[in-house]
C-alpha cells in the first residue's frame, strides 16, 4: 500500500478555477466580437487579433525572460487583457499603435506590479488611457460602421458622444436630434452617419447578452454593473430634467463604452472591491464620475477614466468597507 | 415556504451520499480496542484500571480528568494489555488504554432490550438526575468536536436556555450516519430531546434537517404531529448548515455574537442527534457511551456502509470490511471531505466523535496546484462568519498577528468554505488556522498576565 | 522686472509664513527624546533581530538607557553585535560590560530522509506549522524536524538552510549570532541555542524524541531511545534522562566524548572536535574519526 496523503481540512474542493472565471468572460465577449465583426468587418478582426496576439506574447516574454517565473500564458487573463483592450480601440487603428497599447497594458498596467492579480489598475483601461493622450487624434477618429473591407482608409464620423458633447458645448439641445434612435443604438447603428465608437461597444445588447451569461454561471455579482447603470440613469436622468441640453438618460446608457465598462471593465476582479457593499459604494462612485467627464470634462467619454480613478481608490474601500460580522445582526426575531 | 437556513455566505458541495439508503450493519468485534485518554474537549481521562485487569463491555476505563473531561468505558469485554501511547487521529502518539478482546460479557447493570421509555413513565428522573446520569456516561457531542454534553446543560450565569435545538443537518457530503440513525432510531432520538429538554428545564425543541434528507423529515414529523412542544424544521440544503451557530441561525433566526458567546448565549442549546441517541441510551438503559453510528464511505470503497461500531475498532478493520483500501493514491478521514481529519495511519481507532471515515482516492485525495490570488472576492461571499479569508490569510502567512486579531480571525469556524470556493485553489484555511492558532495564543497569554 | 519683483515677494512671503509655522509646530510638538537612545541606537547593529526579546534596536536602546538609569543593564545583551557591541554601549553608558558567552543554534534532530522513512505524504501548505497541526508529518516522527523551512524564513543573517539530502537545518556557525529567532520559529522547539563552547566544540544529544525507545526507534534509526547509557558514562553528572530522552548539560559538560561512544543509536554527537583521536579513549576510534569527519563537514 503506498503512503497515505494527508494534508489540513478541507479536503474537496470546487469545480471552479481561474481559467474558468476568465474563459468564461472571454465566452461572454463573443456576441459582442461577433457583432463587431459584422459592422466594422476586417478593421475590428485586425484591431482585435493584433490585440489578443501581441498582449500573450507580451505576457509570455516578461514572465519568460524578466521575471523568470512559470508562464501564465494560458490562464486566460492575458487573452481577456488583448480583447477588451482591442473593444476599447477604434477599428481603423493602425497595427503599430496597438502594438504599443499591448505593450503598455501588459507590461506596464500589470507585470509591473507582478502580474495576474497584483495590479492596481485595470491593465486594459492602462492601455487605452496611455494611447488616448499618445495619440488622440487616431484614437478618436471613429469610422462608420457598416465598411466591412476597409481598415484605416475607413470614412470617420463623430460619435453619439461628440454630438452630445457638442449640445452641451453649444448650448444647443436641437443638436441632439442627430442621435441615433434607442432602437439602433442597442443594436448596433447601421447605415446612419454617425460614427459608431470602438470595436466593442458598437452594439449594447451583445454587451447585456455577455452580462446575463456571466451572471448566469455566477462568474460575476450584479453589484457592480447594476449599480453604475442605475447611477448613470438617475444622474443624467436628473440633469435631463433640469436642462434638456443634457442628453436623455436612456441615450446615456447606450452610447459609448458605458455598457462595456459597467459590464466588463469595472468587473474586473482585481481592481474591484471585495465586499458587496464596497462594490456597491465602487459603481455608484463610477457611474457619477462617468456623467461628470463626459459632461463637464475634456473628453467626450468618461467612462474609462472613472473606471481608473476608482481602481485607485479599491484598497482603501477594502480597508474600510467590511463585510457583515455574523452576530452583528442580534436577534431579528421572527418567531 | 422559503426553506429556512442561515443568513451570511455558504457553499453547496457535492453530495456524494452513496451510502444514505444502506441499512446499518453491526461491526465485527475487534481483536484488540484501542481506548485515547483523550476523546473530547478538555483535560484528558484518568485511567482507574491497571495492565492485566479484567473489563466487561461498559467497564470504566477512565474517570474524568477535571471538569471539563469525559469518562470513558469499555466497549468490549477482555484484558487490559497496556497503558500506552498509541496514533490517534491527531496524528501523534497520546496516551491510550490497550483492551485485549474475550469474548462479549456486558455489564449486567446495562438494559439491553429493546422497550421504548418515555420520560413520561419516569416522573423519579429530575433534571438533575438526567445532567448525572448524561455526566456518568461521559457522553459528549458526537458530531465531532466532541464537547462534554452535560456542561452544555448547565448554561453559564447571565445566560437561560430557551430551546434545545437537535442537529440533525449532516450538511457534510458523503457521511450518512445521522441520517440512518434518525430513520433507524427515530423514536429513541425524541425521546432523547425530551430528556434533553427536561435537563435543560426548557419546553421547546427543534429539529434542524436539510431537505435533501425527505425521508427523515416525512417520519419525524409523523412521529411529533402530536407534540407541539417539538417542531421539525426542514432546512435548505447549504454548507456549513451543521455548524452550531449556522444552525441556531437558521432555525431561530438569531445569531450568536463573536466569541467568547456560545450558543446559549442567545437561548439555544445545540446537541447532535447522535448525541440525543446517547442521551436516551445512558438515560433510560444505563449504558455508557461505547458504540457510535459510523459511515466508512468512498467513492472507490467496493462496499461503503454504515454501521454500528464498538469505540476503540481500529479504523482498518471497518475498511476491510468494506473491501479494502482502493488502488492508488488515498487519503484517509475522520469525518468528512470538508472538516475531517487526514490520518496517517488506519490503526486508529473509532473515537467519540468519529462519524464517518471517508476514503478519497487519487485525483479527489490530492489538492490542486495554487494559484495567484484573482481577488475575486468569491472567499469573501460564501464565509459563513462574514469574515475576509484571503486578508486573513495573506496577514497570517506574513505573521501580522494584530491585523488578524482586528479582522476578528478568532470568529473562524474553520469550516473550510473559503478554501472549497478558490479558484486559485489557495491554502486559505491552512494560513489561517495559524493565524488563529497563534492569536488564540497571544489572547491567552494577555489574559493570564491580567 | 515688476514680475520678478511680485514673484519675489510672494515666495518669499509663502517661505516666511512656511517657517513661522514650522518653527510653531516644532517647539510645540517636540517630544524629548534622551539623546543617549540613539547614540545607543547607532552603536546597535540595526538588524532589528530580536534576538535581544525586543521588537528592534530601538527598543533595545530605549531598555539599555532606562537600564543605565536604574543602575543596572545586566541582562540586556545584543547577541548580534557580542561583546564589542555591548562594550561600546558600556562605554557610552558609563556601566560595566555584562559579560555573556557566545551562543549558537543547534538542531536537535538527525532524521534525515535515510535514517527517518517516509509514511505520509503531506499535501497543503509547506510551513512546519501547518504540518505540526496537521498530524505527526510525513516521518512517524512526532517530535522530530519537520523539514519545511520555518527557521529557514525566520534567520535573518542567511545561516541556517535546509540541505536538500537530509532534509534536514543546518547552521553556518559563522553566519550565527545566536539570536534565537529560528528555535522560536521552530513549532517543536527541535532548535536549542547552545553555548558555542571552547573553540566551537559541543556535545550533545541530536534528537529530541520523547516516546518509550521501541516506538522512537521505529519512528527513526537515529533516535534518542532513553536507555541511559550515557547517563552511566559520564562522571561530571552532566546527562539527565528523563521523558525517554537524555539532554547534555553545556555547563557541565567537560567534552570528554564518552557518552558519544556508547550511544547506540548515534544520538550523541560532538562537533568541532580535530579528527586526531585525544588521548585516554580506545576502541571507539575508528568510529568516532569518522563520525567527526562527517560532523565537520556538515558544520562547514
Amino acid at each position: 500500500m503506498s503512503n497515505l496523503i494527508v494534508s489540513l481540512s478541507p479536503h474537496a474542493h470546487g469545480t471552479d478555477s481561474v481559467e474558468r472565471n476568465m474563459y468564461g468572460v472571454i465566452l461572454a465577449l463573443v456576441p459582442a466580437l461577433l457583432v463587431s465583426f459584422f459592422y466594422f468587418g476586417i478593421g475590428s478582426a485586425i484591431v482585435c487579433l493584433t490585440s489578443v496576439a501581441a498582449c500573450m506574447f507580451f505576457e509570455w516574454a516578461i514572465t519568460k525572460y524578466l521575471l523568470k517565473k512559470e508562464s501564465t500564458v494560458l490562464d486566460g487573463s492575458a487573452i481577456l487583457t488583448g480583447l477588451l483592450l482591442g473593444f476599447n480601440l477604434p477599428s481603423n487603428l493602425p497595427v503599430w499603435i496597438v502594438l504599443i497599447g499591448a505593450l503598455v497594458a501588459i507590461g506596464v498596467g500589470k507585470m509591473t506590479f507582478g502580474g495576474l492579480g497584483c495590479n492596481p489598475f485595470n491593465p486594459a483601461l492602462v492601455g487605452r488611457c496611455f494611447l488616448l493622450v499618445s495619440f488622440p487624434v487616431e484614437m478618436t477618429s471613429w469610422p462608420v460602421a457598416g465598411q466591412l473591407l476597409k481598415y484605416t482608409d475607413a470614412t470617420t464620423a463623430a460619435t453619439p458622444l461628440s454630438v452630445m458633447k457638442n449640445a452641451i458645448k453649444t448650448g444647443d439641445a436641437s443638436c441632439l436630434n442627430q442621435l441615433p434612435d434607442s432602437m439602433s443604438m442597442l443594436l448596433g447603428n447601421p447605415g446612419l452617419n454617425n460614427g459608431a465608437g470602438t470595436v466593442g461597444e458598437v452594439c449594447a445588447l451583445a454587451l447585456l447578452l455577455g452580462l446575463a451569461f456571466m451572471l448566469w454561471k455566477k462568474i460575476i455579482t450584479w453589484h457592480i454593473p447594476v449599480s453604475i447603470i442605475a447611477t448613470v440613469f438617475v444622474f443624467s436622468g436628473i440633469l435631463h430634467l433640469a436642462n434638456p441640453v443634457y442628453a436623455s438618460p436612456v441615450a446615456e446608457l447606450l452610447s459609448g463604452g458605458l455598457m462595456l465598462g459597467a459590464i466588463f471593465m469595472a468587473t474586473d476582479y482585481v481592481t474591484s472591491p471585495m465586499t458587496y457593499k464596497g462594490q456597491l459604494i465602487y459603481g455608484v462612485a463610477i457611474g457619477f464620475l462617468t456623467v461628470v467627464i463626459r459632461n463637464w470634462g475634456a473628453y467626450p467619454e468618461g467612462m474609462s477614466f472613472a473606471i481608473l480613478i476608482m481602481n485607485a481608490f479599491t484598497p482603501l474601500i477594502n480597508a474600510y468597507i467590511k463585510p457583515k460580522r455574523f452576530g452583528e445582526v442580534i436577534k431579528k426575531e421572527d418567531k | 415556504m422559503k426553506l429556512r437556513t442561515f443568513r451570511i455566505g455558504g457553499i453547496h458541495p457535492e453530495e456524494n451520499k452513496i451510502t444514505a439508503e444502506v441499512a446499518t450493519k453491526v461491526a465485527a468485534l475487534p481483536t484488540q480496542a484501542i481506548f485515547p485518554l483523550s476523546q473530547h474537549i478538555g483535560a484528558p481521562a484518568k485511567p482507574v484500571v491497571a495492565k492485566g485487569d479484567k473489563v466487561k463491555v461498559g467497564t470504566l476505563l477512565a474517570e474524568a480528568g477535571g471538569f471539563v473531561s469525559a469518562p470513558i468505558y469499555s466497549s468490549v469485554s477482555g484484558t487490559v494489555l497496556k497503558i500506552d501511547n498509541a496514533v490517534d487521529a491527531t496524528g501523534y502518539r497520546k496516551p491510550c488504554i490497550i483492551v485485549k478482546v474475550e469474548g462479549d460479557e456486558w455489564e449486567e447493570s446495562i438494559d439491553r432490550s429493546d422497550k421504548l421509555e418515555t420520560v413520561a413513565a419516569h416522573p423519579e428522573l429530575t433534571p438533575e438526575e438526567i445532567v448525572n446520569r448524561i455526566k456518568v456516561a461521559g457522553v459528549t457531542g458526537m458530531g465531532g468536536a466532541g464537547f462534554p454534553t452535560f456542561i452544555k446543560l448547565c448554561p453559564p450565569p447571565g445566560a437561560k436556555a430557551e430551546c434545545v435545538i437537535i442537529n440533525g443537518v449532516e450538511c457534510e457530503p458523503y457521511i450518512t450516519s445521522d441520517y440512518r440513525l434518525m430513520m433507524e432510531h427515530a423514536d429513541e432520538i425524541l425521546v432523547g430531546l425530551d430528556l434533553l429538554m427536561k435537563a435543560a428545564k426548557v419546553d421547546k425543541g427543534y429539529i434542524g434537517i436539510e431537505d435533501n434528507k425527505p425521508e427523515a423529515i416525512r417520519l419525524l414529523e409523523e412521529k411529533t404531529a402530536n407534540n407541539p412542544n417539538v417542531e421539525i424544521v426542514p432546512l435548505a440544503k447549504k454548507y456549513p448548515q451543521g455548524g452550531e451557530k449556522q444552525l441556531v441561525d437558521a432555525v431561530i433566526r438569531r445569531q450568536v455574537p463573536a466569541p467568547p458567546a456560545i450558543p446559549v448565549n442567545v437561548g439555544a442549546i445545540v446537541q447532535n442527534v447522535g448525541t440525543a441517541f446517547a442521551v436516551y441510551q445512558a438515560v433510560m438503559k444505563n449504558k455508557p457511551l461505547f458504540e457510535r453510528y459510523t459511515t466508512v464511505t468512498g467513492k472507490k470503497v467496493a462496499n461503503p456502509g454504515n454501521f454500528l461500531v464498538r469505540m476503540g475498532t481500529p479504523m482498518k478493520e471497518l475498511i476491510d470490511f468494506c473491501g479494502g483500501m482502493p488502488e492508488g493514491d488515498n487519503k484517509v478521514l475522520a469525518g468528512g471531505p470538508m472538516m475531517g481529519k487526514a490520518l496517517t495511519s488506519t490503526e486508529v481507532p473509532v473515537c467519540k466523535g468519529t462519524n464517518s471515515i471517508t476514503i478519497l482516492t487519487d485525483s479527489d485525495a490530492r489538492r490542486k496546484k495554487p494559484q495567484a490570488c484573482i481577488r475575486c472576492a468569491k472567499c469573501v461571499s460564501v464565509c459563513p462568519m462574514g469574515l475576509e479569508p484571503f486578508l486573513l490569510a495573506t496577514a497570517s502567512s506574513m505573521h501580522n498577528w494584530e491585523k488578524v486579531e482586528q479582522e476578528d480571525i478568532t470568529s473562524c469556524i474553520e469550516c473550510g468554505s473559503c478554501q472549497f470556493t478558490c479558484p486559485a485553489h489557495r491554502p486559505l484555511l491552512d494560513n489561517i488556522r495559524l493565524g488563529k492558532t497563534t492569536v488564540m495564543g497571544i489572547i491567552r497569554a494577555r489574559n493570564a498576565k491580567k | 522686472m515688476n514680475f520678478i519683483l511680485i514673484a519675489l515677494v510672494v515666495l518669499g512671503g509663502i517661505a516666511l509664513v512656511a517657517a513661522v509655522i514650522l518653527y510653531i509646530c516644532s517647539k510645540k510638538f517636540a517630544v524629548h527624546e534622551d539623546p543617549r537612545i540613539g547614540q545607543v541606537a547607532s552603536v546597535l547593529p540595526g538588524a532589528n533581530c530580536g534576538g535581544c526579546g525586543f521588537a528592534g534596536c530601538s527598543g533595545m536602546a530605549d531598555a539599555l538607557v532606562k537600564g543605565a538609569d536604574s543602575g543596572s543593564i545586566e541582562g540586556l545583551f545584543c547577541p548580534v553585535g557580542g561583546s564589542a557591541v555591548m562594550g561600546q554601549v558600556a562605554d557610552l553608558l558609563g556601566m560595566a560590560v555584562a559579560n555573556s558567552e557566545p551562543k549558537v543554534a543547534v538542531v536537535r534532530c538527525n532524521g534525515t530522509c535515510e535514517l527517518r522513512k517516509r509514511i505520509a505524504v503531506y499535501d497543503g501548505l509547506k510551513t512546519c506549522t501547518a504540518v505540526n497541526a496537521c498530524g505527526a508529518g510525513e516521518t512517524g516522527c512526532g517530535f522530530g524536524c519537520l523539514g519545511c523551512g520555518d527557521c529557514v524564513s525566520a534567520c535573518q543573517f542567511g545561516a541556517i538552510q535546509i540541505n536538500p539530502e537530509t532534509g534536514l537545518p543546518e547552521v553556518d556557525e559563522d553566519k550565527c549570532i545566536g539570536c534565537g529567532a529560528c528555535a522560536k520559529a521552530c513549532p517543536r522547539h527541535v532548535i536549542e541555542l547552545r553555548k558555542k563552547g571552547p573553540k566551537g566544540r559541543r556535545v550533545y544529544v541530536r534528537c529530541v524524541n520523547k516516546d518509550k525507545g521501541a516506538a522512537a526507534m521505529k519512528a527513526c534509526k537515529a533516535a534518542c531511545i532513553g536507555c541511559g547509557k550515557c547517563l552511566k558514562e559520564c562522571k561530571f553528572e552532566a546527562i539527565t534522562v528523563e521523558n525517554n530522552l537524555s539532554y547534555i548539560d553545556p555547563d557541565k559538560c567537560r567534552m570528554c566524548r564518552k557518552c558519544e561512544a556508547a550511544c547506540p543509536t548515534g544520538a550523541i554527537v560532538a562537533v568541532n572536535f580535530p579528527p586526531r583521536k585525544p588521548k585516554a579513549e580506545s576502541g571507539v576510534e575508528v568510529a568516532t574519526a569518522a563520525k567527526n569527519g562527517s560532523e565537520n563537514k556538515e558544520e562547514a
